[in-house]
């Protein structure tokens, strides 16, 4: 009976501790939302809002598909359930029309909403938190001087016990420090400009770090790649030089790459198209710059790269002179008889990283969905892929991508009727 | 003497047949191997022909419709409906949802400045009663249930009235099934004011069916390019207004819409 009560008792303590620890962190570096600034701003702060909100890639998210810029409603889902961007337009009731600049603040800087109640992080409040308060008036100024739209946020669909308050106290107790960011006085003022934009306002690790069960990104400034949940779009590594490292680019090209969509012998796809219309291309030369000397100046992985230990031209996953010919038949038009594409309009395949990928889902994308690279002021009349989906089996599909990644000096794993399958039906592993 | 006329008979065969196997092969080996790399609108497309058939022309299967020769303001607002979700396709949106309003206006301009002769429609499988209701829906709508006949909008050829209105022959009667019933669904729309929604409102299925049976197999008139100018309204009848294409009373469209400079019915 004694030993029962102190185990009761034990236990109501480490409950309480626990609620203390995780309530503790959960106000960390607190804003007090009580000040009541006026609020002027001037044109050229609303127009630095303007600028940063690109920088931030807020309208992607926050707009719905064919729906008001801002108005948000835009479903995102995550392996825990749907969550619905919120309307970020001036209208008193359903947008931020209520809400003062350190309402907004409190936001991006503590992840809380005007009511208080904590914000589910697919909104990036975990890289958001680095910017300045500076920036985060400029744009809520910036978003306060939008149209105002009447629509009223959806409520989210999540599963319990993520839809819980509680869980997310949790959640960021484990996850998430507020916390704005520390120049490196080591580094000159370009890279930490740079430091700043990509882990700040680009939240480049909301993709480019790998998540977790719970779907923290523990490892975030590492940038060594990450499978996008319930996207399919595998997001390549920053730091190893099989997948995206800059490492050993020009700075030139990883400003094009950004600012254009395009580089020479690469090009983005899927998610990273929406960052290059819908932030990079609208970024400044000096910051491009910035994120590129940073990206540039992250220390390299010491990863080896996978060479093959799956079987290649394997007769049992797929007849390798039946992939050669559906190579010819479909693909060599446009990417060559060798791999070598064309400059200008078509990637190559031989030698590129994006085709030795360890990480296939975005492969078997680009083969069943094809694409363009994504318009923009630099690239304005884009070449594009048509999609396959409609013509090739799994069978097919995986055959013509093992050929292209065991030809021309590629060597890379085959890939299975069964992974391109898992894509087809949405559900890559 | 007779094996050598025969030999030589046969190689004066064997020559010409050789050389036509020879042209033959070379000709398919050309037309499998890769057409030279162009700086085109045609390269450019050549995602949209993958399905649409070669240069536009329709897919065989009936349900990826032509695209050369339609109106290009009618185009150009379909790759808009589909980018922001007014009309659903799921390789169409991904497809073009990296692309600038001003280079799908170039693509639909491409597309509709193509003036490629039809294949004849396919032979009719309607009784003869479905295709008089077909016709006469058509061609004089129906004043009791305020139907407009879609010749009104479509032109009296139904070749489309350029630049926003497109023309109705030439699609397989799946394809106009499928759109009419996606009207009537809700799964298709446009700019509002949503005209053909409030018209297609008004039809049944077996309207929608007989329409559709009709269109589909009329042969296409000798000049196919869409008109240039909307018929007379009928007097007695209730305008419509068209978000997509201003029609009777000039309104100015919807306002969100950049403008088509330049688009005016080609030829």
């Amino acid at each position: 009976m004694k030993t029962w009560s102190r185990v009761a008792w034990g236990f109501g303590l480490l409950v309480v501790c626990g609620v203390a620890v995780v309530g503790a962190l959960n106000v960390q570096d607190e804003t007090n939302v009580k000040t009541t600034a006026a609020f002027a701003p001037s044109d050229s702060l609303i127009e630095r809002g303007a600028y940063l909100a690109r920088a931030g890639n807020c309208m992607t998210c926050h707009t719905a598909r064919g729906g008001a810029s801002y108005a948000g409603g835009l479903g995102m889902a995550t392996p825990f359930g749907i969550v619905y961007t919120s309307n970020l337009t001036p209208d008193a009731n359903t947008g931020i029309g209520n809400w003062s600049s350190a309402h907004f603040w409190r936001a991006m800087h503590n992840g809380r909403s005007k009511d208080g109640r904590l914000l589910y992080p697919a909104f990036p409040y975990t890289s958001y938190t680095q910017i300045t308060r500076a920036d985060s008036d400029a744009i809520y100024s910036f978003l306060r001087s939008q149209p105002a739209v009447k629509q009223p946020n959806r409520p989210h669909s999540l599963d319990f016990p993520f839809n819980t308050q509680a869980a997310l106290a949790v959640w960021r107790a484990l996850y998430f420090r507020p916390g704005v960011y520390q120049l490196d006085a080591s580094r000159n003022a370009e890279w930490n400009q740079g430091a700043y934009l990509v882990n700040g306002l680009g939240h480049c690790s909301a993709c480019h770090a790998p998540r977790d069960a719970l779907g923290g990104t523990p490892d975030r400034l590492a940038l060594s790649g990450g499978l996008i949940p319930m996207q399919n779009w595998y997001a390549p590594s920053l730091i190893s030089p099989h997948e995206a490292g800059m490492q050993q680019w020009e700075i030139e090209n990883i400003v094009g790459l950004l600012r254009t969509g395009v580089a020479p012998g690469a090009s983005v796809s899927g998610p990273m198209a929406a960052v290059v219309t819908g932030s990079t291309q609208h970024l400044s030369p000096p910051d491009l710059k910035a994120m590129a000397s940073y990206l540039k100046a992250l220390p390299a992985a010491n990863v080896p790269h996978q060479v093959a230990a799956v079987p290649r031209l394997d007769g049992a996953v797929f007849n390798a002179a039946a992939a050669v010919k559906l190579y010819e038949q479909h693909c060599a038009q446009c990417h060559g008889a060798n791999g070598e594409g064309v400059a200008g309009a078509y990637p190559p395949l031989a030698g590129n990283r994006a085709v030795t990928l360890k990480s296939t889902v975005n492969l078997v994308q680009l083969v069943l969905g094809g694409g363009y690279a994504p318009a923009t002021a630099g690239n304005p009349r884009p070449f594009g892929m048509p999609p396959f989906v409609l013509v090739l089996s799994d069978q097919e599909v995986a055959g013509v991508i093992s050929h292209i990644r065991a030809s021309w000096g590629n060597q890379a794993s085959a890939v299975t009727p069964l992974e391109v399958n898992r894509i087809r039906a949405g559900q890559a592993k | 003497m007779k094996m050598t006329r025969l030999r030589s008979l046969a190689c004066h065969l064997a020559a010409p047949a050789f050389f036509i196997c020879s042209v033959l092969i070379a000709c398919t080996t050309m037309a499998r191997a890769a057409a030279p790399f162009e700086d085109t609108m045609a390269q450019r497309t050549l995602a949209c022909t993958a399905c649409h058939g070669s240069q536009g022309r329709a897919a065989a299967d009936g349900y990826y419709p032509r695209l050369a020769g339609k109106p290009a303001g009618y185009l150009y607002h379909q790759l808009l409906n589909f980018r922001e979700g007014r009309r659903h396709y799921g390789l169409m949106t991904q497809l073009i949802d990296p692309l600038t309003d001003a280079y799908l206006l170039e693509i639909a301009q491409y597309f509709s400045n193509l003036d490629l002769p039809y294949p004849a429609p396919a032979p009719v499988q309607a009784p003869a009663e479905v295709l008089r209701l077909g016709q006469q829906l058509v061609m004089q709508g129906d004043a009791s249930r305020k139907l407009p006949a879609c010749v009104q909008c479509h032109g009296q050829a139904m070749t489309g009235v350029a630049p926003h209105i497109p023309g109705l022959l030439g699609l397989p009667r799946d394809y106009l099934n499928a759109q009419l019933g996606a009207w009537k669904a809700g799964q298709r729309r446009a700019h509002l004011p949503d005209c053909m929604n409030t018209v297609v409102a008004r039809l049944s299925l077996s309207d929608i069916n007989a329409v559709a049976s009709w269109i589909a197999a009329q042969p296409l008139p000798a000049n196919s390019r869409p008109a240039t100018a909307l018929p007379a309204w009928p007097p007695g009848l209730d305008t419509m207004q068209c978000g997509s294409a201003p029609v009777s009373s000039g309104s100015p469209g919807s306002p969100n819409l950049p403008g088509l400079p330049g688009l005016k019915a080609q030829k």
